[in-house]
């Protein structure tokens, strides 16, 4: 074989490879998805929406662990959103001269990929250690810390795409800075910091391994935040690793019904900021 | 005369001590604004340096008892209180490594697929297909590990893997085992899957700043697209592919549920890739709501601080090194 043909056929079996990764890549998502769908949708019955989560070998629904999730979830994300975007603004706005600044965002990245399941043990050993018990202010709370380094990075980024002449702009008309910054190159930035928020809501809707010991779970209907809180992600790995079919089907139904809201906020998250960068 | 809004102004900025105050006003509250914020970024520095307290805290009797034979020490009894954190240890070292081992090949086909080979129409919606991986939850592989992929590759593939890896000398022992679809093979593909998203995100970006006019100086030689990859580009971007390799690992060694489901959860030290075992976060997951002896919780927060303090130097090593590509593309440009 010449020099020549050998090239052409690494050429060749090395551009088959990469069409080969990225089939596997297409075939797990596909595989993942079919499976969820066609297990999710096959136990399927208005009354997952209607009934709480049953005692073993007995039908039943999900509408307490649903309700818990949104609870801790919109918590979480009131929590995270105005300190995640002050923060952003100090980096983007202030942080242009200041020490302070550039060690801060790379902590936040660092933070951006550690366990989640540090931060739900770090959440158990500062607070639930020492109020005595779980609670679902304490998943809020580490949903909270998860969805935090989410926000900063947005709102940091976003705004450090506004042209600084919308800046110079509003301060010649006399504006004072924190009124540039809220009123003008916040809103111009309005739609990334959007996006960043429904992604850290996507991420934090999933998230299982913070909530095992800050709230527990409640087989019961619970809207109190000072005691355990039932919550989908926790009810999905009792009731899928259980022996129980019953258990087992609504453990699919959950996952089915986790896995396509975190879908389809990451899908309009990512049309949003598509809008933004076609207008 | 203008519109009455201007000769409000007017008569604003002419009232000399009205106009003053106004100023005064305004520059507390800029301050007021900028040290608020400036609290919320010290919140973040402060959030890192309070974890990593509070963790050793809690972990200091575990420490104090069993000093550092507790990263050697394979015993791990919960009802003698004899606690040693090597089987996780390993287990978790072990699993990110065949995961890298999966991921890496895969990710860099992927990445250059994107990059090289995909019509131009393709790339946005292909990419943002590879993303989702990574958005869907890791109890959702977790399942589908446990319950699709574990019974296909105990039926299929391990026997397979045993009657022909299995016989070589000496890599032979990792094949050992009976085939049960669980343990720290199948953790290690799963979490592949799971990093495969976040490292080729990385090395596509790493790939698109590429200057053209080296990829098509190399072209003009006669080179083929195998070879602009492989001699140009991957030596341009090394620092940004380990950079992304290196998040990846992050990403790895920290996954629970996904691990949890598959590994088995077994405290027995085996050399082999079929038989189950532990991690630090499956074993944190499994438990530490259940840990009731003072010893045995804070056993189980030494681990996750050793969890911690290994992916805070992965994490921070591989965000140095994309600090590098990402300030050699500024000076470029």
């Amino acid at each position: 074989m010449d020099l020549y043909t050998k090239r052409l056929a690494v050429n060749r079996i090395g551009l088959a490879l990469s069409m080969v990764a990225m089939v596997i890549g297409l075939g797990a998502l596909v595989w993942i998805l079919g499976t969820l769908l066609f297990k999710g949708l096959d136990a399927l019955r208005p009354r997952v929406f209607l009934e709480m989560t049953p005692p073993p070998g007995n039908d039943g629904g999900l509408l307490n662990a649903i309700y818990g999730s949104m609870l801790m979830v919109g918590v979480g994300t009131l929590i995270a959103t105005p300190t995640g975007i002050l923060a952003g603004i100090y980096l983007a706005e202030y942080g242009q001269r200041s020490w302070l600044a550039p060690i801060t965002r790379f902590v936040n990245d660092i933070l951006l990929s550690a366990p989640s399941i540090i931060l739900g043990l770090f959440v158990y050993a500062a607070y639930v250690a020492n109020v005595g018990h779980f609670s679902g202010w304490a998943g809020a709370f580490a949903l909270a810390l998860i969805a935090i380094p989410v926000i900063v990075r947005a709102t940091d980024n976003m705004l450090s795409l506004v042209p600084n002449s919308l800046r110079e702009a509003a301060a010649a008309l006399g504006a004072p800075r924190w009124k540039v910054i809220l009123q003008v190159t916040l809103r111009a930035a309005r739609a990334g910091v959007i996006t960043g928020i429904l992604l850290s809501v996507a991420r934090i809707s999933g998230e299982t391994a913070p909530l095992l010991f800050t709230s527990l779970n409640n087989q019961f209907w619970s809207s109190d935040l000072n005691a355990p809180v039932a919550n989908l992600p926790v009810v999905i790995f009792q009731f899928a690793m259980s022996p129980y079919e019953d258990w087992k089907r609504l453990a699919w139904v959950g996952a089915l019904l986790i896995t396509l809201s975190v879908l389809l906020l990451s899908v309009i998250a990512r049309v949003l900021t598509r809008q933004k960068i076609s207008s | 005369m203008g519109s009455p809004s201007i000769s409000d102004a007017l008569t604003v900025t002419t009232d000399e001590p009205t106009a003053h105050r106004n100023t005064i006003k305004q520059a507390r509250q800029d301050v007021l604004f900028r040290r608020t914020t400036q609290l919320f970024a010290v919140l973040v520095l402060i959030l890192l340096g309070a974890i990593v307290v509070s963790l050793a805290m809690g972990a200091a009797p575990a420490f104090h008892k069993f000093g550092l034979q507790f990263v050697v020490n394979t015993q791990w009894n919960p009802v003698t209180e004899q606690f040693g954190g090597f089987v996780p240890i390993f287990g978790t070292l072990a699993t990110s490594a065949v995961a890298l081992l999966i991921a890496i090949p895969l990710s860099f086909g992927i990445a250059l697929f994107l990059t090289e080979l995909c019509p131009t129409s393709l790339r946005t919606p292909l990419g943002i297909v590879i993303e989702l991986l990574a958005a869907i939850p890791s109890i959702i592989y977790g399942m589908w590990g446990l319950f699709v992929f574990a019974p296909l590759f105990a039926e299929y593939v391990q026997p397979s893997l045993q009657s022909t890896l299995g016989t070589v000398p000496l890599l032979g022992s990792l094949f050992q085992g009976p085939p049960t679809g669980i343990g720290i093979l199948t953790a290690g593909i799963i979490l592949a899957f799971m990093v495969i998203p976040f490292i080729a995100a990385v090395m596509r970006d790493v790939f698109e700043i590429v200057p053209a006019i080296l990829k098509e100086s190399a072209y003009a030689l006669g080179s083929t697209t195998w070879e602009v990859v492989w001699d140009v580009v991957l030596p341009y971007t090394k620092a940004g592919v380990v950079g992304g390799v290196m998040l990846g690992l992050g990403r790895a060694l920290g996954e629970t549920m996904a691990v949890t489901f598959v590994i088995g959860n077994s405290y027995d030290l085996s050399m082999s890739l079929f038989s189950p075992g532990n991690s630090i976060a499956s074993s944190l997951a499994n438990e530490f709501a259940e840990a009731h002896s003072e010893m045995h919780t804070s056993a189980l927060i030494a681990l996750g601080l050793l969890l911690f303090v290994i992916t805070l130097i992965v994490l921070a090593a591989a965000k140095l090194l994309l600090l590098r590509v990402a300030r050699r593309e500024g000076e470029r440009t």
